[in-house]
């Protein structure tokens, strides 16, 4: 069938830079350049072009710009571009239109509205390169009180499991199978350099990353893929993937091609054949069948590590979360809207969820009315670009947050949302054995840790100018945020008062 | 806005911010004295204060009600009176009332209505309430939620909350505190930031015997508010000397922690400093600090915490206001500036400056009466 589809970017190459070094050719995994032999020059085929950055940042020369394709439709509000090119695809496909990474839409950022507090004059600010400053978090479930022997000073209550975090900033959940094994490694590396945790996915472990077990969260989705007791011994944190932002209601589906053998091993299932993760978990059909699962892990785990519950940020958020706190969870998680995935159908990812900062905050304020905060630690995902959005994460109640895209961006990602081809020229999102060699762990890793470490200086800052030198004294502290540019229904579910009101 | 919001934060601010200067003595002995030394030194800090708020709390002044709840109301509002006395005829034992004694005194304006109660609890309490002091908790904040213009300041057995508009020594003179005798002072001069100043506004802020006078801002209040409210304490007056009274009264009476536990929470070591511990001490401590997170008290403050038989003083881990501890014989006294105490006292066997976190803690030597107190040093800390 003839594509009517018009190319989205135009790829621009200055001739007088050019040096035909072939580059951008073999760069390029979506083969948009091309040696033209006859002519001999370097040409593109723009709908091809994904607008990745690749050739643009490995070309020697820099001759290479892409824009966007300047061909216009006639104006319409209802009828832009976006909208008259998706019929077309599905009018050529006929199938569900997939996509990558998190919501584009312009939904509110209500990040984007919140500002944070500074002492000046009736409080000192504290300066975190003279004093100390705290970041340290501890995940898991806390008792409501403390038994202490007074006369010796020794804890007689018997806490539950709780891990450490250096900074609360963990990676989010990306799968092997998803995501390529040099890119696992990539985060499992830094998240041991910087004293975080990284998150399998629900893709399994392999091998050769069990020897970062101390920083690994282990998941356990609706598929069960590569889930046995190695498996849930190896991790920091074992957690039960419910539902995901970028996707709610809906399973996942690794097509086969991405199932190479290793990723088979890792998965235990055949190579070549589709991963299908269901909608639901088939043993999970209530809360009560929740409560099950989290005990038959914590089980299996001897009670040694802190078990966790992920779901999507969606309408009943808090009563959700209510329940899962008192089913047992050590801690929850919650996606929000924005949150990121290597392959959704791209009408879930646009239109289903609610935004992580109201979610938060209603789940923080359920907790709290219900006097259950402390009996599980809360952890959100979804659209985290900076350590500010951080700090504000934590005013609003969070213990620590997840960050995928934000990682992904420090290794190469430049968000083209093109993760379910498989094909990702930065070798991130692909199985690819060629591909993925272009990930260097020990290399990458620095980049992403070196992102933590700037962030980590910069809350520390934001903390200090706040008059606060330790990470729990901002947690759930929605006096530290302002909003600027909510209505009154908003600043209410928020928890936050208008800024100079 | 209720009455008090509308008295104590005009300006609906996040919460009352003050600075201020605090002073306690106490004599560990049991020797009770008059209220002369603690006036004259807390005058002597009079700048640190802008005469719109001035308190003190005595300890061992009522032995002849030693059994009895002692309240200390305030009435705004016309017919405050008659609601709490009905309120109190039906929720408790009254024992004997009378108008709080004080003098004409220069420098204090309007004053509010001054009554003071004794009364006990005996059968009014139900099976709903764990203990006599929970019910008494409990029925003062009714009134002070409840009854429009009445304001219950201090509400412990054998001790009293005192306090006005005003400078301290004004306050003093006004409320006649030369005429009582304690064996535990400790008082305060305040310098609100964002308030006019009103009688109840004024510390120490009390709640059944403890006591709390503070100096300093605590930017964790909000948290530490949202947590107390999980076990069911109202910050109705949004300061954080509240915080402070409520955070003590949870994790001693409730919790059941001794002072110096409580001091480990509200002003905790250094993750850096745990780990160099003994690992026994590192679970204690890191326990502390992943259960009671929310505790911590975070920014500049000192406060002198007081109850029957014990008087605290504590700054900020990293100690951004000042304390100044000094011992003569059995005297302990604790002061914003070392020259308070040098002019009541001027000779000492010690005065020295607390590490930031450290809490020093004077205790009676011989309990008072039936109260059971542990047999510790009179004066630790180091």
């Amino acid at each position: 069938m003839k594509s009517y589809l018009p190319a989205r970017f135009k790829v621009e190459r200055d001739e007088t830079r050019c040096i035909m070094c072939l580059a951008c050719v073999s760069q390029c995994s979506y083969e948009t350049h091309y040696l033209d032999e006859e002519e001999g020059k370097v040409m593109s085929r723009d709908e091809r072009c994904v607008n990745c950055h690749r050739c643009v940042v490995f070309c020697p020369t820099r001759a290479i710009t892409i824009h966007k394709n300047p061909l216009e439709y006639r104006d319409n509000y209802n009828w832009r571009a976006e909208n008259i090119e998706d019929v077309i695809r599905q009018a050529e496909s006929g199938g569900m239109l997939l996509t990558g990474m998190g919501n584009d839409k312009p939904y509110r950022i209500y990040w984007d509205h919140m500002v944070l507090n500074a002492s000046q004059v009736t409080n000192p600010s504290i300066d975190p390169l003279r004093e100390p400053m705290e970041l340290r978090t501890y995940i898991g479930a806390k008792p409501d009180r403390l038994e202490v022997d007074p006369a010796i000073q020794v804890v007689k209550t018997k806490l539950p499991p709780q891990v450490p975090i250096e900074l609360p900033v963990m990676f989010s959940a990306m799968s092997y199978g998803a995501i390529s094994l040099t890119a696992c490694e990539t985060l499992a590396r830094a998240a041991t350099e910087m004293g975080t945790l990284y998150n399998t996915g629900e893709g399994g472990l392999h091998r050769k990353l069990y020897k970062y077990g101390k920083n690994t969260i282990v998941q356990v989705a609706s598929g069960r893929f590569g889930v046995h007791s190695e498996y849930l011994d190896a991790g920091a944190m074992v957690e039960i993937k419910i539902g995901q932002g970028a996707k709610p209601g809906i399973g996942g589906h690794l097509p086969g091609e991405k199932v190479s053998a290793e990723v088979s091993m890792t998965r235990m299932i055949p190579t070549g054949t589709d991963a299908l993760s269901p909608a639901p978990q088939h043993d999970i059909y209530s809360i009560e069948d929740l409560s099950q699962l989290i005990f038959a892990l914590k089980e299996a785990t001897n009670y040694t590590k802190p078990v966790g519950v992920k779901i999507a940020a969606v309408h009943n958020a808090a009563a959700i979360a209510s329940g899962m706190v008192r089913a047992g969870a050590d801690y929850i998680v919650l996606d929000g809207i924005r949150g990121a995935t290597g392959a959704a159908p791209k009408i879930i990812r646009d239109n289903v969820g609610i935004p992580i900062e109201v979610a938060l905050a209603a789940v923080d304020t359920r907790l709290r009315q219900e006097g259950i905060r402390q009996r599980a630690s809360v952890v959100i995902a979804g659209g985290i670009r900076n350590s500010g959005d951080v700090t504000k994460a934590i005013a609003l109640g969070a213990d620590a947050v997840y960050i995928g895209t934000a990682a992904l961006v420090a290794m190469g990602c430049c968000v083209c949302q093109h993760c379910h081809t498989g094909k990702c020229p930065w070798g991130i999102a692909t199985t690819d054995p060629r591909l993925q060699k272009r990930i260097n762990p020990e290399i990458v890793s620095e980049r992403l840790a070196n992102l933590l470490r700037g962030w980590s200086h910069e809350i520390k800052d934001m903390l200090g100018g706040m008059g606060i030198n330790a990470v729990e004294s901002l947690r759930g502290n929605r006096l530290h945020l302002r909003a600027v540019g909510l209505t009154e229904t908003e600043m209410k579910v928020l928890g936050v008062e208008q800024a100079g009101a | 806005m209720t009455m008090w919001q509308r008295l104590h934060n005009p300006y609906n601010d996040d919460k009352v911010i003050d600075a201020c200067s605090i002073f306690g003595m106490m004599d560990t002995s049991g020797r009770r004295f008059t209220g002369v030394d603690v006036t004259k030194a807390i005058a002597n800090m009079h700048d640190r204060g802008n005469g719109l708020g001035g308190g003190f709390a005595v300890y061992g002044i009522y032995p002849e009600h030693k059994e009895e709840y002692a309240l200390h109301l305030m009435y705004l509002a016309p017919g405050a009176k008659e609601g709490v006395e009905s309120f109190l005829e039906s929720n408790f034992f009254l024992v004997h009332s009378e108008p709080i004694p004080t003098r004409k005194a220069e420098g204090i304006g309007a004053a509010p209505i001054l009554w003071r109660y004794f009364v006990r609890v005996d059968h009014h309490k139900d099976s709903a309430f764990a203990s006599e002091d929970d019910y008494v908790v409990d029925r003062v904040m009714k009134i002070n939620t409840g009854i429009e213009g009445a304001f219950v300041f201090s509400s412990g057995k054998d001790m009293g909350a005192f306090k006005g508009v005003g400078y301290p020594e004004d306050v003093s003179n006004f409320y006649r505190l030369d005429e009582y005798r304690g064996y535990l002072w400790t008082a305060h001069g305040r310098f609100p930031t964002n308030t006019p100043g009103w009688w109840g506004g004024a510390h120490p802020f009390s709640i059944l015997d403890w006591t709390v006078v503070h100096n300093g801002e605590i930017s964790s209040y909000g948290i530490n508010r949202r947590y107390l409210e999980m076990f069911g304490y109202h910050c109705t007056m949004q300061t954080d000397t509240e915080v402070v009274a409520y955070a003590v009264d949870l994790l001693v009476r409730r919790h059941g922690h001794p002072i110096e536990v409580v001091a480990d929470i509200l002003a905790p070591t250094l993750w850096s400093e745990i780990e160099r511990e003994h690992p026994e001490r590192q679970d204690y401590h890191r326990s502390l600090r992943q259960v009671y997170g929310s505790l911590l008290l975070n920014g500049p403050f000192t406060v002198i915490i007081a109850h029957q038989g014990e008087m605290i003083g504590l700054t900020d881990r990293i100690r951004l206001r000042p304390l100044t501890a000094a011992t003569n014989g059995n005297m302990l006294y604790l002061s914003s500036e070392e020259s308070a105490i040098r002019l009541i006292s001027p000779e000492l066997d010690r005065a020295w400056i607390p590490m930031g976190g450290e809490p020093i803690v004077g205790r009676l030597k011989a309990a008072p009466g039936a109260r059971k107190l542990p047999e510790a040093a009179s004066v630790s800390g180091n």
